[in-house]
């Protein structure tokens, strides 16, 4: 599949800027993200592939602008509605929830 | 949490609201135990690193059997050492020489043996390194402050998501007397990965 994942060769990028060391994980969300996803692949319905793909089908711009994280977290919730684990609707019921939660907090 | 910080507490993120929402809806479905999750983060966290990579890096300069074994079938000889798992099933170990020099990169996403270097740092993942290691490896190399003369061959070994590498960098000078666990403590990360070389005792990396 081509798309904004194809990087080899391409050019316009700048400096890589590789820090002398870094943590493992750069965010609590992060922990969780690696966690759920890993522990969603161990249940056999979908394999490496699928989620390389499912993590590819985000926007190009969107693709280019998120983190690592953020593809895979992209990745995951598109397996989990399509082999029918969650449904859209709980999903967005959920982060509705949540950010309203979030909004009462300010 | 408790209420007290909550208030104090910054208000979430998007992708740290996505991320609570499927991991409460796993976990409330019975799809995932949440003690597994703890579990798979404290391993990735703590326990499975580039600690390991050294342990076969250095085996690999000691035991010269070892050596072969790891060059001829590298999951195996990495297996023996107790290293396998997700994403390190098929492993191919290539070996630095006075006139080769391998450096890894996954341009199509971010591949990486996790048995033996643990989880990718964000460089290795970035766009500039996906999009530069294959283009020109030399310039990116002195980026990470390595330069070698034009009759070295650089080679980049382009990771998918069935083979990953691991490189076998030089045993520095000055090393024949240290034990398998003194070398061990040598070996960099970067320097399995290829961006870097493996200094002798003494010398900042």
């Amino acid at each position: 599949m081509k798309g904004a994942h194809d990087l080899g060769g391409k050019k316009g990028y700048g400096l890589i800027n590789p820090p002398p060391d870094e943590p493992v994980f750069h965010h609590e969300w992060e922990k969780r993200a690696f966690a759920i996803t890993v522990a969603a692949g161990f249940l056999g319905k979908w394999n490496l592939d699928m989620s390389r793909y499912a993590r590819e089908t985000m926007d190009d711009n969107e693709y280019l602008e998120t983190s690592y994280y953020e593809h895979w977290i992209h990745g995951l919730q598109t397996l989990l509605i399509e082999k029918g684990l969650l449904t859209e609707r709980e999903v967005s019921e959920r982060i509705s929830e949540l950010t309203q939660s979030e909004l009462s907090k300010k | 949490m408790n209420e007290h910080s909550h208030t104090h507490a910054r208000p979430l993120t998007d992708i740290e609201i996505k991320v609570k929402a499927l991991e409460s809806l796993l976990v409330e479905k019975g799809i995932v135990d949440p003690q597994a999750l703890d579990e798979l983060v404290d391993v990735y966290e703590h326990h499975v690193g580039p600690q390991n990579g050294a342990k076969v890096v250095a085996k690999a300069w000691t035991d010269p059997d070892y050596r072969n074994r790891l060059l001829d079938d590298a999951s195996g000889a990495i297996r023996e050492l107790g290293f396998e798992g997700r994403q390190g099933e098929d492993m191919v170990a290539v070996e630095n020489t006075p006139t080769v020099h391998n450096m890894v990169v996954c341009t199509l996403c971010s591949c990486y043996p996790w048995p033996v270097l643990g989880l990718p740092p964000v460089w290795y993942k970035s766009p500039p390194y996906r999009a530069r290691a294959v283009r020109e490896p030399r310039a990116v190399l002195k980026e990470f402050g390595v330069e070698f003369d034009d009759d070295v061959e650089i080679r980049v070994w382009d990771s998918t998501a069935e083979v990953r590498y691991l490189v076998i960098p030089m045993r520095p000078d000055g090393t024949s007397n240290l034990t398998e666990d003194e070398l061990a403590a040598l070996v960099t990360r970067d320097s399995m990965i290829g961006t870097a070389i493996v200094q002798s005792p003494g010398v900042p990396a």
